[in-house]
């Protein structure tokens, strides 16, 4: 473990974790304040961030790893506090720094006693404390930001499954009617699956022999095949999970549903991405061959779920299940960009979790918009909603031509990108999974056209538009999304060496061009 | 043998500083009968706090002081003394001792709270019958039957000796100096008089089968070793002729009482229902300190009898561990009453300390010790809450009264949320710190049982949270139980014991250290 005492991203960490504990500390009359507060941690923490993201060095010789800093926690397990970020890292610290202000504001009055709650949930009414729910989301920031950063196995650990415990409170505390199975039935699944990585996270410990938690000491010492995949296997379902992948993705409809269209947002948006991140992170570095030996397995899962996800999306009736399913669609992008093995692959998979966090991110927060004006999740009490509030029907459909990857838009290059990159070693698998694409447009354009437009539904008439504050929780995001699908170069050139350096781990080369059609593609 | 040995009498040398916590608790608990006997009513119960804390106090300090003491007492004198070296005051002794006592304060701590409840959680006159006019008149008053703190005095003195015991005799009436004031102790509630002398009636009737079967194991390992010294048996097992079924047998009749005090499945019966029935301070007092004296006590017995020998017991630890964690987290499931579902979680979690059984090393032992000190601070606290959330009938421990509880008290639904995230093991918290050290330790020689551990406690997660969705997610029932606002003594212990789980949570080096280098005496 290097020496380094860099403390750039502990210092990082700290500001929402303070921020956090500050605004638990106010009383519940200081809802304004903690409003205020919280908005202006978050900005800091996005400003803090952007400042170290533009000191990551992208130059060819520059370290994989950045910004290092370890400080000895329990010596006893050989545990430290690590930071470090590659590029991977990096650019999903900055989806998250972006989504949380956004989410702020979108959630400002959502839990006013008043008015503008999302949904009418339980009959006696109960009061909701805004201030809570402020505090949690710094909370949650905090382990979010954590978990990416984190370069000591256990650390992430801990930073993996303390991050449940606010994510429960939101969805529990402050979501529908169905809230609280949802939130037992998430935080079950995702502990189930922390739970069986943590005894692969032991036996990595044990197995290796290498007394340190740290991942750069780690990388390339558990050579014995056997144990590579029983280990694999432990840290692949907790990431499964996580992601979610097909079969084991039940949890993310109920959850993604009965969350405030904030967290759900948080929620698809970022601790998804920690799943997918933890398979380049973790899985592929440290297990190398059992990856290989695992690929086609995870290859068939992902295309199984971009296509079966798509099609439950579109028989969705109610709003936010069906944003849910759009997501197990385009993880199963994410992990057949992932596992292909190949540069354009794996870029496109990182840069599609970026993208996806901002478009998934932006179509929560205008269903959340929506459904805090009608009460209702349910498609069918909708209806020519464009005609009166002409404003949301533009940004609906914005956000909702990101989710289908409409070229111009970000979300575009990457789909691209991960397609290009299976198809150069799996052909069969990028033909199935490029038919989900014209899903996505059926499930997109068929939810517009049943919200917005047709027959003004007498419920929507009394509708207001959307204010300055609302738009201005969502233009960043959309603004975000035609830049980078114009001109994504500076993210990728973040991205690039660290995905060049886990092929490497992977010892995988891209399939060289002239050796033509490589069927199978087991080379 | 006795007319020689009559010859040459002489007296044993004794270490009395190495037993000085022993004698200081005992002290404590003579001179709390004594307070019985010639203090006036008003004063005695003061008075009985005064003395108890004090006692226990001492007894703590002079643990500190001792510390890295190792020594075997009493000293070998003559060739054939029976009872040379029957007490090991070494590392593993102390620190269990320390914890012991450190829990047995708290859990004083507890019982003496007089704020939530008319005179306190401890019956008026447990001689009284239950609804008669004598029963009713007294309940109503501030009276207390103030025999509680001797009778926990004199429980505490025989967990102190149980983990030091190198000797199965002397372990054997430590087991009965500890249980004896328990199954006083467990009869003695205030409110549900029948409830709890039924559960005293139970455990004592069990206990005294577990004790008997203790007893015949003890016989039959005597059979085979021709002695009851931990040490002398595991050389027999070295070089004994005698008939391995005597060993086995033995081995497997020991454990059964041993299990049971530790309440481990199969022997796990009465627990639920003793918790329930006891008075909570009580409960909270047997949960931890027994669990810790009993587990110090298998620890001994496998490390410095069984250890190294060539016969396999290993599977038995397997397959009890498996029970108990089998039992704790799906039984806990159906459960709706907290009380009952603590005592299901201490099933469960004795299960997950079993799995650092399985292992003999430095690391192992030291895991276990770490684990139910981890634990009992964290249960304490639990069963402490319990006792403020109340309705007109005392307690309100059923799961549907407990909904809602959070936006009466947020403070009480916080500590009990931060103690249910511990007992699941999430990060961050004392719980999971435990479980990491013994999974840890299991992980290379049973890799398997750490994984069905970690499925189990899964599975106990869901019980810990269903009582968490109560608190936060759900609504009030009409009449809603209050929440009292507890004394200082009560804060004093909830304080301590939310403070050590998020301490050892975040910063668990300086007790995994000491765990460690106390453990090392168990280790040749």
């Amino acid at each position: 473990m290097s020496n380094a005492h860099n403390v750039a991203l502990p210092i990082l960490l700290a500001i929402p974790l303070v921020g956090s504990l500050v605004v638990f500390a106010l009383r519940e009359a200081q809802a304004k304040l903690a409003k205020q507060l919280t908005l202006l941690i978050s900005l800091i923490v996005l400003v803090y961030t952007a400042v170290v993201g533009f000191s990551f060095d992208t130059s060819a010789h520059a370290d994989r790893f950045q910004f290092m800093g370890s400080w000895t926690w329990i010596k006893a397990f050989g545990v430290h506090l690590a930071f470090g970020v590659d590029g991977i890292a990096m650019v999903l610290v900055g989806l998250s720094v972006v989504l949380v202000p956004t989410v702020i504001l979108a959630s400002w009055n959502s839990f006013d006693s008043k008015s503008g709650a999302e949904e009418e949930t339980s009959p006696s009414g109960r009061q909701r404390s805004t201030k809570n729910f402020m505090g949690l989301i710094l909370l949650l920031e905090f382990f979010m930001i954590g978990v990416f950063v984190a370069m000591d196995v256990f650390l992430f650990y801990v930073f993996f499954e303390a991050m449940l415990v606010p994510m429960y409170f939101i969805i529990g505390s402050f979501g529908g009617p169905r809230r609280q199975y949802a939130a037992v039935k998430f935080f079950l699944y995702s502990l189930v699956g922390g739970l069986v990585m943590l005894a692969s996270v032991i036996g990595l410990y044990v197995s290796t022999g290498s007394r340190t938690f740290a991942i750069t000491d780690l990388i390339g010492q558990v050579p014995d095949n056997a144990t590579q995949k029983w280990l694999f296997i432990g840290f692949f379902i907790a990431f499964a999970i996580k992601a979610p992948l097909v079969p084991v993705h039940t949890w993310l409809p109920d959850a993604g549903a009965e969350a405030p269209a904030g967290g759900a947002a948080l929620l698809v948006g970022v601790l998804d991405k920690v799943g997918t991140f933890g398979f380049l992170r973790y899985c592929l570095p440290l297990f190398p061959d059992a990856s290989r030996w695992a690929a086609p397995l995870v290859l068939i899962l992902s295309v199984i779920g971009v296509l079966y996800a798509a099609f439950l999306a579109i028989g969705q009736r109610d709003m936010k299940r069906l944003v849910s399913y759009t997501s197990v669609a385009h993880f199963g992008f994410i992990g057949l960009g992932i596992f292909a093995f190949t540069t354009q692959g794996n870029s496109g998979a990182v840069l599609y979790m970026v993208n996806h966090g901002l478009s998934t991110g932006a179509v929560f927060i205008v269903v959340g918009l929506l459904i805090a004006r009608g009460k209702s999740r349910n498609v069918a009490d909708y209806g020519g909603a464009a005609k009166v509030t002409p404003l949301l029907a533009g940004l609906f459909l914005f956000a909702g031509l990101s989710a289908l990857a409409l070229p111009g838009l970000s979300t575009f290059v990457s789909e691209f990108l991960v397609l290009v990159g299976t198809f150069t070693r799996y052909k069969a698998l990028a033909i199935f999974a490029a038919t989900g694409i014209v899903l996505a447009a059926i499930y997109v354009l068929y939810l517009y056209q049943r919200v917005f437009q047709g027959t003004v539904n007498e419920k929507v008439t009394k509708f207001r538009d959307l204010n300055v504050r609302e738009v201005f929780a969502v233009a960043p995001l959309l603004a975000l999304i035609v830049f980078l699908g114009i001109y994504p170069k500076p993210v990728l050139n973040v991205i690039n060496p660290a995905v060049k350096a886990t092929l490497s781990d992977v010892h995988k080369t891209d399939p060289a061009p002239e050796l033509g059609p490589v069927a199978g593609g087991q080379r | 043998m006795l007319a020689d040995s009559a010859q040459t009498i002489s007296t044993p040398s004794i270490a009395y500083h190495a037993l000085l916590p022993i004698f200081i608790v005992l002290g404590a608990a003579l001179l709390g009968v004594l307070v019985e006997a010639v203090v006036p009513r008003p004063q005695r119960f003061n008075t009985q706090v005064f003395v108890t804390l004090a006692g226990l106090i001492a007894a703590l300090v002079t643990v500190a002081v001792l510390h890295g003491t190792h020594v075997a007492t009493p000293s070998p004198v003559g060739t054939d003394s029976p009872f040379a070296g029957s007490l090991a005051i070494d590392g593993t002794g102390l620190f269990l001792q320390g914890t012991i006592l450190a829990l047995a304060i708290m859990a004083a701590l507890l019982i003496a709270e007089r704020s939530v409840d008319v005179g306190s959680a401890i019956v008026a006159s447990a001689a009284s019958v239950v609804g008669s006019p004598t029963d009713r008149e007294h309940s109503r008053t501030q009276r207390v039957q103030t025999e509680v703190f001797p009778l926990m005095l004199f429980a505490v003195s025989g967990m102190l000796v149980f983990p030091v015991s190198n000797n199965l005799l002397l372990m054997f009436v430590a087991l009965e100096v500890l249980s004896l004031p328990l199954y006083l102790m467990a009869g003695l509630a205030r409110r549900r008089r029948l409830l709890s002398q039924e559960a005293a009636l139970k455990y004592f009737l069990l206990g005294a089968f577990a004790s008997a079967f203790f007893l015949y194991g003890l016989a039959l390992l005597y059979g085979y070793a021709n002695s009851v010294d931990l040490s002398a048996i595991f050389t027999a097992t070295k070089t004994s002729t005698k008939s391995d079924l005597l060993l086995y047998l033995g081995l497997a009749l020991l454990l059964v009482g041993l299990l049971f005090k530790a309440s481990i499945a199969p022997f796990h019966a009465w627990t639920p229902d003793v918790y329930q029935g006891a008075p909570t301070p009580v409960s909270a007092f047997m949960a931890s300190c027994t669990k810790v004296a009993s587990f110090g006590a298998i620890l001994r017995v496998l490390y410095v009898a069984f250890a190294g020998t060539n016969w396999n017991w290993r599977p038995i630890i397997w397959a009890v561990a498996i029970a108990s964690m089998v039992v704790g987290a799906i039984f806990g499931l159906t459960q709706t009453d907290i009380k009952r579902i603590l005592a299901y979680s201490s099933i469960a979690h004795a299960g997950f300390i079993l799995v650092g059984l399985v292992v003999i090393s430095q690391d192992a032992s030291a895991s276990v010790m770490f684990y139910v000190l981890t634990y009992g601070f964290t249960t304490l606290a639990a069963f402490g809450l319990l006792t403020l959330v109340r309705d007109a009938d005392g307690e309100a421990t059923h799961l549907s009264q407990w909904s809602g509880i959070a936006r009466k008290s947020p403070m009480v639904a916080g500590l009990m949320t931060l103690l249910l995230l511990s007992m699941a093991g999430i990060p961050l918290t004392a719980g999971f710190t435990g479980k990491f050290f013994v999974f840890k330790a299991a992980w290379h020689s049973a890799g398997p049982l750490v994984v069905m551990a970690l499925l189990f406690s899964a599975v106990a997660a869901f019980y810990y949270l269903r009582i968490v969705v109560m608190m936060y997610f759900a609504d009030p029932p009409e009449n809603a139980p209050t929440v009292a606002i507890p004394g200082w003594t009560s804060s004093v212990a909830l304080t301590v014991g939310a403070v050590v789980t998020v301490l050892l949570g975040v910063f668990p080096q300086p007790i995994i250290d000491l765990a460690t280098k106390a453990a090392g005496s168990l280790i040749g």
